[in-house]
């Protein structure tokens, strides 16, 4: 009986921090299948999301929920603005090109946080029915993890059926596949590019307020976390959702069943997992063998 | 003529150039400004500021000049190359800061080498609890090693670990920063202290600048630290309400802001016994057995050791009209750094 | 990139070859400003030594990037492993003599090089940037749970790659035993992420592929955010930042790349009129 609570806290906090890593790094793995534009600055949406979110309720009074919703929004605008004037203008050039300007990009992003915000880390108060824990039957959790299992799947679904169902879904996996083949048969690659960059962006301002609780929210985010951004969409496939999901949830859970029986190991073993993985499949879980 | 009349001037302008001079004191402080310090760089930043503007009467007739550089992150070579550069192209007069420990190693013997006064503004505690812990008759059961940041710094796994292991208390030492208010918020969200676990640690987990954020989980929690921001001297009075009146009301000074706001109290100190001088080792001598009534209230520096001997408080949080206050609830006066005392932890002899 | 290797006649190593380097009057000119900076600016070594280690590990990271097409993020582990290497055998009071002690360092590095680039570059892009990485993180943690780990796997492997490779792994040992000698101490940044992509996006910013984009990039880089970070302690990023962002938009190449657009542009115009 003990055991079996055990596993299944386990499973729900790796679960939840898995779902925190999704949200963050799935606009990143369909820029960079779509687009092939190695968007280093990913991070930074997320965090200034994270800001106008914490902004929104402390400032404006919002609500979590609204909160988060005019995050997303206004980041997703806000990187339209950004595609169209500079990103761009690089679609075309070489990767190391892009990784040079989204790395700038980083860097004035975390200045300009810096100088305008202040260094220290921004706190994001919870509402109280998010506070606490929550019977679940089998096991008491924690409330805002197995919230965020919640939404994560939710959001994992939504876009899985977007992607699968929709015609822009269509576009887009048909211009992940084969790109001249796409443009031959008349999809306006600029319109989904813009399009896909502002859900992508969004989505991470999203993941920004809802990972606050555990990521933090300070001028570093950006660089702190690429790491595991990058492990995950490398680990899933380029431009496949549900191979990050599952790339998400694996390392989550991983990570916090080895850091609660082998603490001492930290993160060798993420490291070490993700090397025996892209051994194995060079591709990630869902990429198709080039 | 007119060439004699020329250099008369200029030696003029020479000796009141050379006049000016000997009333400027040369501060050199290398902090992290960028990267994941900055945020106590800003913190030990206005410390010195507040005493400087607090205490204009205690640095006349000399005139003290901040030289800021960034070290940048803690790999040691960049702390290195500011400090080098301190000395000889700024001829600073004194040097204060670091907080990186690989910084401050690897900054040392470029200090030694420039024989000037040099103020470290803080100090880990970890050891010196344990030690304590277990004279006193406490039996650690587990210690788990958090390691660095996952892949998302959630506390749950660790934590879950101790509620399963039923201790106690939960002694956790974390380095102050963001971790803080997640340790707390952690703590809260898996209902250990309804399972009867206390949680305890040093002042580190109650950094003043991220106490409110913990909410209701933070009430009882107990800290040892030797400054809170609720201490009730006249000192951290003053200091509090100049604080708020400067950087807003929403901000807080915390243990890191009170030891560069002593540390500059030091340098002042030693600038006014060596009649602005401030040849290295004179100033070093005139610390030695220095008292100062800091915010922490009183300290000296033990002169064999050149640490710091103050006062550590027992704190209990409470929730006073909706904001968390620390609130003292024991005392112990004088302590001297159980490390270097007994030479254990850092201090134990290699 | 695996595609443009596999073709030797248009590899850039190959073309850079073919195509023989003539030694020009203006190639003289870092070397004399390295000379003038030791003679006119002696509060600057230790700034210096810094940016002549940086600019060594930049070449080593362009003999892998830019004429191998190796995209790396994991070059650190080698500028680490020579550091350790130094450090290691002074501290035991095995070797202290600085010129074998370097020969070691980027012999050190090699044998890693060699080791984990038999496994690794079977593969490109994405995934072998993060195998890099992953390497040295767990270089970083646990210094032999690599070897362990790449016994097990083999395969076909392009042994110009490999040579590749190794030789520049071999100089990055080398510069990071410098640093050891130069600092006097080593500590885990020395194979840190960080000084890993540090050094990459010196090199893309100087322009990779070309015999000065190394040197170009860390005089760039470094000596901008010296300066800015002593003017501006806590924002100087931001002016870095936009040094990245303009290269980047403006130059193909880098600030290289760059200087010979606009070289190839006076001349067209010279020839025209």
């Amino acid at each position: 009986m003990i055991f079996g609570i055990d596993v299944a806290s386990m499973a729900l906090g790796g679960m939840a921090a898995g779902m925190i890593l999704f949200i963050v790094s799935v606009g990143l793995s369909v820029t960079m299948g779509l687009m092939g534009f190695v968007n280093l600055a990913h991070g930074a949406f997320a965090m200034v999301g994270g800001y106008v979110i914490v902004h929104a309720m402390k400032s404006w009074g919002l609500p979590f929920v609204p909160a988060l919703a005019t995050g997303c929004l206004i980041i997703a605008a806000a990187s339209i603005v950004l595609e169209r004037l500079l990103y761009t203008r690089l679609y075309r050039a070489p990767e190391l090109d892009q990784v040079l300007f989204t790395i700038g990009l980083v860097f004035i992003t975390i200045a300009a946080v810096t100088v305008l915000v202040g260094p220290e880390n921004q706190p994001l108060t919870l509402p109280s029915w998010l506070q606490g824990q929550v019977d679940l039957g089998f096991t008491t959790y924690r409330t805002y993890s197995i919230a965020l299992i919640v939404v994560g799947s939710a959001l994992a679904l939504g876009l899985w059926l977007g992607f699968e169902r929709t015609r822009l879904g269509a576009q887009i996996r048909a211009t992940v596949d084969n790109r001249r083949m796409a443009e031959a048969v008349g999809i306006n690659i600029d319109r989904l590019f813009t399009l896909t960059f502002a859900v992508g962006s969004g989505i991470a301002a999203l993941g920004g307020g809802l990972g606050a609780e555990f990521l933090g929210l300070d001028p570093q985010y950006p660089l702190k976390y690429l790491v595991y951004f990058l492990i995950v969409v490398a680990v899933g496939g380029l431009g496949r959702i549900a191979g990050v999901f599952c790339a998400a949830l694996l390392i989550g859970v991983l990570d916090f069943v080895l850091k609660k029986y082998l603490p001492q190991g930290g993160t060798l073993f993420i490291y070490a997992l993700t090397i025996l993985l892209l051994l194995w499949r060079p591709q990630g879980l869902f990429g198709k063998a080039s | 003529m007119l060439s004699n009349k020329m250099i008369a001037a200029v030696a003029g302008l020479a000796l009141a150039a050379g006049a000016a001079q000997a009333q400027e004191v040369k501060v050199g402080v290398v902090l992290p400004y960028t990267g994941i310090g900055a945020e106590f760089a800003q913190l030990a930043d206005r410390g010195m500021e507040l005493y400087l503007k607090l205490n204009a009467e205690a640095v006349k007739p000399y005139t003290i000049k901040i030289i800021k550089r960034d070290a940048k992150n803690p790999g040691g070579a960049d702390a290195k190359i500011a400090t080098q550069e301190l000395l000889t192209q700024d001829k600073v007069d004194a040097l204060a800061g670091w907080i990186y420990s690989p910084n401050a190693i690897a900054s040392a013997p470029i200090v030694a080498a420039g024989k000037k006064l040099a103020v470290i503004m803080n100090a880990g505690s970890l050891a010196a609890f344990q030690r304590g812990f277990e004279i006193n008759g406490g039996k650690v059961i587990d210690a788990i090693p958090m390691g660095g940041a996952g892949a998302v710094p959630d506390f749950t796994p660790f934590f879950q670990r101790v509620k399963d292991q039923k201790p106690d208390v939960f002694f956790v030492f974390v380095p102050a920063g963001d971790h803080a208010a997640a340790i707390v918020k952690t703590y809260g969200a898996l209902g250990m202290r309804a399972a009867g676990i206390k949680l305890i640690g040093p002042g580190d987990i109650t950094q003043d600048t991220k106490l409110q954020a913990m909410g209701e989980a933070a009430v009882g929690l107990i800290t040892v630290h030797h400054y809170h921001a609720d201490l009730d001297n006249p000192e951290n009075k003053r200091f509090v309400a100049a604080w708020k009146q400067q950087f807003g009301a929403d901000s807080t000074p915390d243990f890191m802001s009170v030891g560069a706001y002593d540390g500059m109290a030091a340098i002042v100190h030693a600038i006014q016994a060596t009649k602005g001088k401030m040849d290295g080792a004179a100033a070093v001598k005139s610390l030695e057995g220095w008292k100062f009534n800091s915010p922490r209230g009183p300290i000296v520096v033990d002169p064999a050791t050149r640490d710091i001997i103050m006062n550590e408080y027992l704190s209990e949080v409470v929730m006073v009209n909706g904001r968390l206050h620390q609130k003292v609830i024991g005392q112990i006066d004088q302590v001297k750094d159980v490390c270097k005392a007994e030479k254990i932890g850092p201090c134990a002899p290699k | 990139m695996s595609g443009v290797a596999s073709r030797p006649t248009e590899h850039p190593a190959a073309l850079a070859l073919a195509h023989r380097h003539r030694l020009r009057v203006w190639e003289a000119t870092p070397w004399l400003i390295a000379l003038a900076v030791y003679f006119a600016f002696p509060t600057y070594l230790a700034f210096a030594t810094e940016v002549l280690i940086t600019i060594l590990f930049a070449i080593s990271l362009d003999l892998a990037l830019g004429y191998a097409g190796i995209v790396t993020l994991g070059h650190a582990v080698f500028f680490g492993v020579g550091a350790y290497t130094v450090g290691i055998l002074a501290k035991q009071g095995l070797w202290s003599e600085p010129i074998t002690g370097l020969i070691l360092a980027g012999g050190a590095a090699a044998l890693i090089g060699l080791a984990s680039g038999r496994v690794l570059l079977r593969t490109s892009g994405l995934t072998l940037l993060m195998l890099t990485l992953c390497t040295m993180a767990l270089f970083e943690e646990a210094a032999n749970m690599a070897a362990e780990l790449t016994g097990g796997f083999d395969g076909p492997v392009n042994t110009r790659l490999v040579t590749c490779y190794v030789i520049s792994a071999a100089i990055a040992g080398i510069a990071g035993g410098l640093w050891a000698q130069a600092n006097a101490y080593v500590n885990l940044s020395t194979l840190s992420l960080d000084r890993a992509a540090t050094v990459l996006i010196i090199l893309v910013l100087g322009g990779h592929g070309r015999l000065y984009g190394a040197f170009v990039g860390a005089l760039a880089y470094m000596t901008l955010s010296h300066f800015l970070s002593q003017l501006y302690p806590t924002a100087w990023q931001l002016g870095l930042g936009l040094l990245l962002v303009i290269i980047a938009l403006f130059a193909r190449n880098g600030i290289c790349g760059l200087g010979e657009t606009l070289l190839r542009r006076i001349n067209r115009k010279a020839a025209a009129s």
